[in-house]
């Protein structure tokens, strides 16, 4: 855009025809920011679309937001994509989409490359809450672990690498090894769990690192002697989500909504969106209406904790 | 005035047309020359340009004073996030890549160039039409499709067969990379053994060879440097897959024991890191270094195979 819109400088009739392809890519959709774009009311046929990328922890929801807001409002199409916090925070960075969805928050460096590349600050809003549960396949005796056992288990150099050493034994099979499932060094899950429970210390090489909080949950539910850590909202039939202690002495939680919001469950973090400056238009419409009654309503179905009455938009 | 008068107009009407053979005949002609000219010396350029740029990108990082060449060809420490120490060592994905390479292979030259040989030398028209399609649908299959089928399907077959503790592994990765370079070998195969001339195979039924004696005396000798090509695409897909790799093998960067031990290839670390690495980090520059390096393994397969092509014909 930037390109056509130079050597328009140089031709009027260039600058006709630029004008012209720009208007039409925005009616047809492929308007890559509809905050600056002509306004959604201006004509009954544009549409406008909200590019919308980052947390796989929080992609299905983002889904549901985007499927429950067309009814809302079908003039706005919300494109969703997955990848991890950290692809979405580098496509924010880039100025290349509109909302970043993060598990995680924004690292001051990244911080200061979108202020570099865009000139705006990111904004950050809190849509949510989620606790990292712990799961562990559905037949397997353990209950409840500490965060530091948790450590011990994935953390470089950590003491914990056989069932026994947690004092338990798996039914039906032979293997004493702790299947260690991780996710893949883009997500934000994987960094938060770095930072909260292994203290910013490296992960044991070794582990499967899969590539969405699904299939962490997948291989989990497929492998007995396997240990893995995903968002709360994707606990199936075949696994267990442990309840966790965060020291020793203290008593153990489950990940349940009560204790997220409570604050007792050791390992919740907020669910995060981003903008570049502050939020214009349909997005900012957007956000507002993910932030109210109906668009937390998502949230719960999604199995996540949504934000109490006092923090919500009002319509 | 002997001469047969009708020579005469025979040569004029040749002048004449030659004449006046029409200036825009003459230069589209040229312009397709040139076209053709360019189609074909497109792919060099490409090669050229595509090496180019993968090195532009990955060459800062080889003059950067905590970057060793060493560590990165030979540590299986693989930490390029880590807050406290990076460290790039790809050896374990070279041994990842490697070895589900091989076992590929492995399965996939018996079974394919055995398919070629039943569907050129042993097969009735009928069957042979069926066969031809089912392999090509076969080929057809994307390649997150078969990962999916790896990651699901296929290792829970392992789990409940093998008693591994884990069904991503070297094995799994290996069936799936093999199902797919089977229609490669076979298609490849079976163009290599139809172009042994018909007479080589009458003349050896014509001595009494039987069938056998006439595939492994005769038809296997002359369609040796067709067949090696065959088998070398199916190395090439093996080692260039990125996919079904990713999805089966684990992702665990992990110097594999045993073919049930999970793995990480070059390929699948490319694609589950690209999109988060901030535009020329280190970490970027090491990704791209990585494709260097895969894209000299690929020249360096390529480069053998052509040269034992020449070995042969040479004899």
């Amino acid at each position: 855009m930037k390109q056509r819109a130079h050597t328009s400088l140089t031709r009027n009739l260039t600058s006709t025809f630029a004008a012209g392809l720009a208007a039409c890519l925005l009616q047809t959709g492929c308007g890559k920011s509809p905050g600056s774009g002509p306004d959604s009311g201006g004509g009954s046929a544009s549409k406008v679309t909200i590019q919308n990328k980052g947390s796989d922890t929080m992609v299905n929801l983002a889904q549901g937001w985007a499927e429950e807001y067309k009814k809302a409002a079908p003039d706005v199409d919300v494109e969703v994509s997955g990848g991890g916090s950290g692809v979405g925070i580098a496509a924010l960075v880039k100025g290349t989409i509109d909302i970043a969805n993060a598990s995680r928050n924004m690292k001051a460096e990244e911080i200061e490359t979108a202020r570099k590349n865009t000139g705006k600050a990111p904004k950050e809003f809190i849509v949510g809450y989620d606790s990292l549960a712990i799961y562990v396949h559905k037949d397997n005796p353990l209950n409840e672990i500490t965060l530091d056992q948790v450590a011990q288990i994935y953390m470089e150099a950590g003491r914990i690498t056989k069932w026994s050493d947690l004092g338990v034994k798996i039914p039906g099979s032979s293997s004493d090894e702790i299947v260690r499932v991780s996710r893949q060094s883009s997500s934000g899950t994987y960094e938060f769990l770095r930072e909260h429970v292994l203290n910013k210390k490296d992960f044991k090489l070794g582990s499967r690192d899969m590539n969405g909080s699904k299939e962490v949950v997948e291989l989990v539910g497929s492998t007995p002697t396997a240990i893995g850590y995903s968002g709360m909202g994707y606990a199936t039939p075949a696994v267990k989500m442990l309840k966790v202690r965060k020291t020793a002495t203290e008593p153990a939680y489950e990940p349940s909504v009560a204790n997220t919001l409570a604050k007792t469950y050791p390992i919740a973090r907020s669910l995060l969106v981003y903008t570049l400056g502050e939020p214009q238009g349909p997005v900012k419409k957007y956000i507002d209406w993910a932030m109210s009654d109906a668009g937390q309503r998502v949230v719960e179905a999604s199995g996540y904790v949504p934000l109490p009455a006092g923090a919500r938009a009002k319509p | 005035m002997n001469t047969p008068p009708t020579s005469r107009p025979a040569e004029e009407s040749f002048a004449v047309r030659k004449a006046t053979r029409p200036a825009w005949d003459v230069l589209s002609e040229r312009a397709l020359e040139i076209l053709i000219y360019l189609c074909g010396i497109s792919a060099i350029v490409f090669v050229l340009g595509i090496f180019f740029f993968v090195f532009k990108e990955a060459l800062p990082i080889l003059g950067n004073s905590h970057f060793s060449l060493t560590q990165f060809l030979f540590s299986d420490q693989w930490y390029p996030t880590s807050e406290l120490n990076k460290r790039y060592g790809v050896f374990a994905m070279i041994a990842g890549t490697f070895s589900v390479t091989a076992l590929a292979m492995l399965i996939a030259v018996p079974f394919g160039l055995g398919a070629a040989i039943y569907i050129s030398e042993f097969c009735g028209g009928r069957t042979k039409e069926t066969l031809k399609v089912v392999i090509e649908l076969l080929a057809a299959i994307p390649s997150v499709v078969w990962g999916f089928i790896g990651l699901t399907v296929m290792s829970r077959l392992i789990v409940n067969y093998t008693g591994a503790p884990v069904g991503v592994n070297i094995l799994n990765g290996g069936i799936i990379l093999a199902l797919m370079s089977v229609p490669i070998i076979v298609s490849i195969g079976e163009d290599a053994l139809k172009a042994v001339p018909d007479s080589y195979r009458e003349a050896g039924l014509a001595l009494g060879a039987t069938r056998w004696q006439l595939v492994r005396r005769v038809l296997l000798p002359a369609a040796k440097t067709g067949l090696l090509a065959a088998v070398l695409l199916g190395v090439g897909r093996g080692v260039g897959e990125t996919m079904a790799v990713l999805m089966a093998t684990g992702h665990a960067v992990h110097i594999p024991h045993g073919i049930f031990d999970s793995v990480r290839t070059l390929t699948a670390n490319i694609a589950a890191e690209l999109g988060e690495a901030p535009a020329n980090s280190d970490h970027y520059r090491v990704l791209f270094l990585t494709g260097v390096l895969l894209f000299a393994l690929t020249f360096i397969v390529n480069l053998a195979a052509d040269l034992v092509v020449r070995g042969i014909r040479r004899r």
